[in-house]
C-alpha cells in the first residue's frame, strides 16, 4: 500500500476554523458556548464500575484536555477498555460522573452522545459499501444527501484512501479497513474519538506505519483522542499524555517522558520499558543525594528527595538503557564491577545481562565498537541522577 | 495425490449408500413413470408417456400442487415469524447456560414425530382439552371443529418445523459480531434502528435457509395432513400415498413422486444460488 509522504498532504485548516467559529459563537451566544472556552474535553469524576464483586474501575478521576492524544495503557483487565466503553455509553458506571464537552452524559443514551469509536476488529458493516459505512453516522444526524457525499469523499481523502466508495469492506486489506473505520468515526465530527486497541489486529510493519498515520490524521483534525492499548511502544510513540492503569486504578498520568523517566510506582517501572529494580537501605541523605547500601552489599549514590529518611528501605529503579557498560565512568557515577552473563546482539544495540557485585542487571546499550560476550569482565556505571527511589509501599518517594 | 485417494476411500461408504439407497431408487422410479398401468397392482413395461400426459393435462393434480405450495409457504412464513423471536432471545440473553436453551429446542426430537402429531388430537379434538375446557366454563355450547382442518395441519407442521427454523436463525445470529451493534449505536442508532440496519440484514441468510428447509419439509410431508387433516386437507404427499398404496397405481405414483422431487429440487437450486451469495455475506461478518 502506498502512502503519500505527510509533507505532501495539505494540512487541514479545520482546527483554526473551529477556533474562529468558537469565538464568533461566544460573541453571539455567551452562555451556550461555555464548553468551547474550557480546555477540558472529557472529565471523569470519581468513576467506579463494578461487575458483581469484580471492580473494573475504581474511583478514577481523569481530565483530558481538548485536542490532546491521551493513551490509557495497562495490561488486559486493568480497566482501560471499561473506561473507554463507559465514555461511549456501552457500559454504565456504577457511580461517578462523566462529562464530555461540558455536558454531563451519564444519562445520555449512546445514540445521542456524539462520540466516535474505533474498534479493535474495525466493526465495519460487512453488508454495506465503504461509502454507506462512512455515511452511516451522518444519515442518523439528518445531514442532507449531497452534503453526505461531500463529507464521505473528504473523509476518504483524509485517511488517504480516495476512490474506494463502492467497495465492500471485505475487498479491502486490514490496514485499509482500519482507515475506513477511522473515517467512519471522524466524519461525524465527534466530541471525542475513542480508539480501542485499533492497531493490534494489524501485522507489525503495518502497525508502525498506521501509528504514524493515525497521529498525523489526529493532528490535522485536531480531535481529542483517547487511545487504549497494552503496547507500551505505541503509547510512548503517539501520546501527548499516558495514563498507566492497573487493577482499575490510575498508577500514573503524565507525558511519555515523565512516565518513562520518573515512574511513580513499581508497576509503572516494570510495565513500561526495561528497568533494574534493586533493593537497598538508605545509609545517609544529604542535600538531595543519598547513599544507599544495597541488600547485595554494594553501596551506591542516588538522587533522593528529602523524604528518603536514613534507615528506610527503598527500591532503586534504573532504566536498562541508562546503564553504561565497559566505559570509563563519569565523575560522580556509580560504578560496579561485573561479568557478562548473557548477550543478545541486536545489530545496532545489544542487551547484556550482567552479574555485578551480587546483582543481576540488564543493560540495553548502543554498540560503539566492541560487543561483549559471555564471561567478559566489564564495569557497569550509572549516574545517581538516573535513579528513581521507590518507598516500601512501592510508590516513588517524592 | 495420495491424499485425494485417501479422501475417496473415506467418502466411499457414504457414496455407496447414497447411490444404492437414493440415486438408484430414483432412477428406477423414473423408469416406472413410463410404464403402462393395466389394473390395480399390475403394470407393464410398455413404454408410454401416458402418465406424464395425464399429469400435465389433469387440473386435479395442478390444484393439489398449488394447494401444497400454498400450505407449505404459509407454514414456512409462520415458522419464520414465530421462530425469529426465540432465536433472537437465545442469542441476546445473558443467561449463562445458553446450551440449556438450545437443548430445550432439541428435546422434542426425542419423542417420535408421529406421537407428537397424534397428541394434537387430544388437544384439538371434539373431546380434546380445548373444547372440554371451553364447554365446561360455558363459553361454547357445542365443540368447535378444530381437528381435521387446514389450520390443524398447518399448526401440526409448525410444531414439527419450528425448531429447524429457530436453530437456523440462531446460527446466523451467532455469526454476527456484536461490536457491529455497538458501532451502529455509537453512530446514532436506537436499538430498534440498529436491529433494522445490522442484525436483520446479517441474519437473513439463516432466515432464508430456515424458510427453505421448512418449505421443503412441509411440502413433502404426508403424515401430518394424514393425521390432523380431513379429506379435503390432503397434500401432494397424500396424493402420492393414495395413488401407490390405495390405487396400487405405481406408474402414476412414481410420476407424481418425481414431479414433487423435481419441483422441490428446483426450489432448492434457486435458493442455493442465492445462498451462494449470502454465504459470502456471512463470511464477511466474521
Amino acid at each position: 500500500m502506498e502512502i503519500p509522504h505527510p509533507s505532501r498532504v495539505p494540512r487541514a485548516t479545520l482546527p483554526a476554523l473551529r477556533a474562529v467559529e468558537g469565538v464568533l459563537a461566544c460573541v453571539s451566544k455567551p452562555l451556550a458556548c461555555y464548553h468551547l472556552m474550557t480546555t477540558t474535553a472529557v472529565d471523569l469524576k470519581s468513576v467506579t464500575l463494578t461487575y458483581g464483586p469484580f471492580v473494573a474501575v475504581k474511583d478514577v478521576d481523569l481530565a483530558i484536555e481538548k485536542g490532546s492524544f491521551v493513551t490509557l495503557l495497562g495490561p488486559s483487565g486493568c480497566g482501560k477498555t471499561t473506561i473507554l466503553r463507559s465514555i461511549a455509553g456501552l457500559v454504565t458506571p456504577t457511580s461517578g460522573e462523566i462529562v464530555v464537552a461540558g455536558r454531563l452524559i451519564n444519562d445520555v443514551p449512546i445514540y445521542k452522545r456524539n462520540i466516535g469509536l474505533v474498534f479493535q476488529n474495525y466493526a465495519l458493516f460487512p453488508h454495506k459499501t465503504v461509502e454507506d459505512n462512512i455515511a452511516f453516522g451522518l444519515k442518523y444526524r439528518d445531514v442532507p444527501r449531497l452534503e453526505i457525499a461531500r463529507k464521505v469523499k473528504r473523509a476518504l481523502d483524509m485517511v488517504r484512501l480516495p476512490g474506494v466508495e463502492k467497495k465492500l469492506p471485505s475487498q479491502l486489506s486490514g490496514g485499509q479497513q482500519q482507515r475506513i473505520a477511522l473515517a467512519r468515526a471522524i466524519v461525524i465530527e465527534p466530541d471525542v474519538l475513542l480508539l480501542d486497541e485499533p492497531l493490534s489486529a494489524l501485522d507489525a510493519n503495518l502497525r508502525e506505519e498506521m501509528r504514524t498515520e493515525l497521529k498525523i490524521i489526529q493532528r490535522e483534525v485536531g480531535i481529542t483522542t483517547i487511545f487504549v492499548t497494552h503496547d507500551q511502544e505505541e503509547a510512548l510513540a503517539m501520546s501527548d499524555r499516558i495514563v498507566v492503569m492497573n487493577h482499575g486504578l490510575i498508577e500514573q498520568n503524565g507525558t511519555p517522558e515523565e512516565v518513562y523517566r520518573t515512574p511513580s510506582s513499581r508497576f509503572v517501572a516494570s510495565f513500561l520499558g526495561q528497568s533494574n529494580l534493586i533493593a537497598g537501605t538508605i545509609a545517609s541523605n544529604t542535600r538531595g543525594k543519598a547513599k544507599i547500601t544495597l541488600d547485595s552489599g554494594a553501596s551506591i549514590d542516588a538522587a533522593a528527595p528529602a523524604s528518603a529518611k536514613k534507615g528506610s528501605k527503598v527500591t532503586v529503579v534504573v532504566r536498562a538503557q541508562r546503564l553504561e557498560v565497559g566505559k570509563k565512568a563519569a565523575a560522580g557515577s556509580n560504578r560496579l564491577q561485573g561479568r557478562i552473563a548473557a548477550t543478545s546482539y541486536l545489530g545496532g544495540t545489544a542487551i547484556y545481562i550482567i552479574e555485578a557485585e551480587g546483582l543481576k542487571l540488564q543493560a540495553n546499550t548502543i554498540i560503539d565498537t566492541h560487543v561483549f560476550r559471555e564471561g567478559d569482565a566489564v564495569d557497569v556505571s550509572f549516574s545517581p541522577g538516573d535513579c528513581v527511589l521507590l518507598g516500601e509501599d512501592d510508590r516513588r518517594l517524592a | 495425490m495420495q491424499q485425494t485417494r485417501f479422501a475417496w476411500y473415506l467418502l466411499a461408504p457414504a457414496l455407496i449408500l447414497l447411490v444404492i439407497l437414493l440415486v438408484l431408487p430414483i432412477i428406477i422410479m423414473m423408469i416406472y413413470t413410463f410404464y403402462e398401468f393395466i389394473t390395480a397392482g399390475v403394470e407393464q413395461a410398455n413404454y408410454t408417456a401416458a402418465n406424464w400426459r395425464e399429469f400435465f393435462t389433469d387440473s386435479y393434480y395442478h390444484l393439489f400442487l398449488w394447494k401444497t405450495a400454498r400450505v407449505a409457504a404459509i407454514t414456512a412464513i409462520a415458522c419464520a415469524l414465530m421462530g425469529y423471536v426465540p432465536a433472537y432471545f437465545i442469542w441476546m440473553t445473558s443467561f449463562r447456560h445458553k446450551w440449556l436453551l438450545l437443548l430445550l429446542l432439541i428435546v422434542p426430537f426425542w419423542i417420535s414425530f408421529t406421537i407428537r402429531t397424534f397428541s394434537w388430537i387430544h388437544i384439538l379434538g371434539e373431546q380434546g382439552a380445548i373444547n372440554v375446557t371451553l364447554m365446561s366454563i360455558g363459553i361454547i355450547d357445542s365443540p368447535i371443529q378444530m381437528l381435521y382442518t387446514e389450520g390443524a395441519v398447518i399448526m401440526g407442521m409448525i410444531h414439527f418445523l419450528l425448531p429447524y427454523m429457530i436453530l437456523n436463525v440462531y446460527v446466523s445470529l451467532e455469526g454476527i459480531d456484536r461490536d457491529l451493534l455497538s458501532a451502529a449505536r455509537t453512530l446514532g442508532c436506537t436499538s430498534a434502528q440498529a436491529f433494522r440496519e445490522v442484525t436483520l440484514p446479517l441474519s437473513l441468510p439463516g432466515l432464508c435457509a430456515g424458510l427453505l428447509l421448512c418449505f421443503v419439509l412441509a411440502a413433502g410431508s404426508y403424515v401430518t395432513p394424514q393425521i390432523l387433516g380431513g379429506n379435503r386437507d390432503a397434500l401432494f404427499g397424500n396424493l402420492i400415498y393414495d395413488t401407490i398404496m390405495q390405487q396400487l397405481n405405481w406408474p402414476m405414483g412414481s410420476t407424481l413422486s418425481i414431479v414433487l422431487f423435481v419441483l422441490l429440487g428446483i426450489v432448492s437450486a434457486i435458493y442455493s444460488r442465492y445462498m451462494g451469495l449470502s454465504t459470502i455475506f456471512k463470511g464477511l461478518s466474521r
